[in-house]
């Protein structure tokens, strides 16, 4: 994974499978950015992600639960048909933006 | 239903590791069958569920084994059982609630419906310390051999 910030931004672009097994360092990762940068947007882009599972989703609700503690915006980009509808599953279009 | 025309066994330790694999060779083995790649991607991802379940749930991360026999049929359906020997569930029917989960931070309650979405059936066998049975069953588009 990468983290790039800009302005007020901070850009996860996460890459290669998204399983229980590695979504802990994901979280990690993110978290440490998060606390850091406290951005006022997180964006978590996951154009280079070629397998997900729901620990996926379970790694996008965790972000926004502790990006939402510090007024951060949660968006979620780059996911294809079958990961956004894996996503959808959980409801949380109502909470994250899809762009 | 009728008699198998191949099938596959295998078991290994319930490492987080393994996920990868299992799911992988699962999807290999339904390769068989002449699948599409949505059909491909459908049974990793169930199978990725139902392995990630027995490691998280069934063995709350202690050490045990994942045991996967799975079957093709002349229907040209497949047939996976993840298999494991840990703690069982006391409620099937509520574990199988979307979004309901007894682990904690970061896990999404959506194994089961996950499976669900991407399987024709999903059927579990479980009891407290008896350890769980999913079987996944799924009919293939192109023929099995």
């Amino acid at each position: 994974m990468k983290i790039t910030v800009s302005d007020k931004s901070m850009t996860v672009c996460l890459s290669g499978e998204i399983d229980h097994h590695n979504a802990a360092a994901l979280r990690e990762k993110t978290d440490r950015g998060l606390m850091k940068e406290n951005p006022q947007e997180l964006i978590l882009d996951f154009s280079d992600v070629s397998f997900m599972d729901s620990s996926g989703v379970g790694f996008v609700m965790g972000r926004y639960k502790l990006a939402s503690s510090i007024d951060c915006k949660t968006v979620v980009t780059g996911l294809k048909p079958r990961d956004k509808k894996i996503l959808l599953l959980s409801g949380m279009q109502n909470k994250i933006e899809f762009r | 239903m009728k008699k198998p025309i191949n099938d596959f066994k295998i078991n290994m330790p319930s490492k987080s590791v393994n996920e990868s694999f299992l799911r992988t060779v699962c999807a290999a083995f339904s390769g068989l069958c002449d699948p599409t790649v949505e059909e491909i991607s459908d049974i990793k991802t169930a199978v990725s569920e139902a392995v990630t379940n027995a490691i998280v749930h069934g063995y709350k991360d202690k050490a045990g084994r994942i045991y996967i026999d799975a079957a093709l049929y002349p229907d040209n359906t497949v047939k996976i059982r993840i298999k494991d020997k840990g703690c069982g569930i006391a409620d099937v029917k509520k574990a199988m609630e979307p979004l309901y989960t007894t682990a904690g931070d970061d896990r999404s309650g959506l194994g089961f419906t996950v499976m669900e979405s991407f399987t024709d059936k999903v059927q579990v066998r479980s009891a407290p310390d008896k350890g769980t049975v999913v079987t996944l069953t799924k009919k293939i588009s192109g023929k099995c051999e």
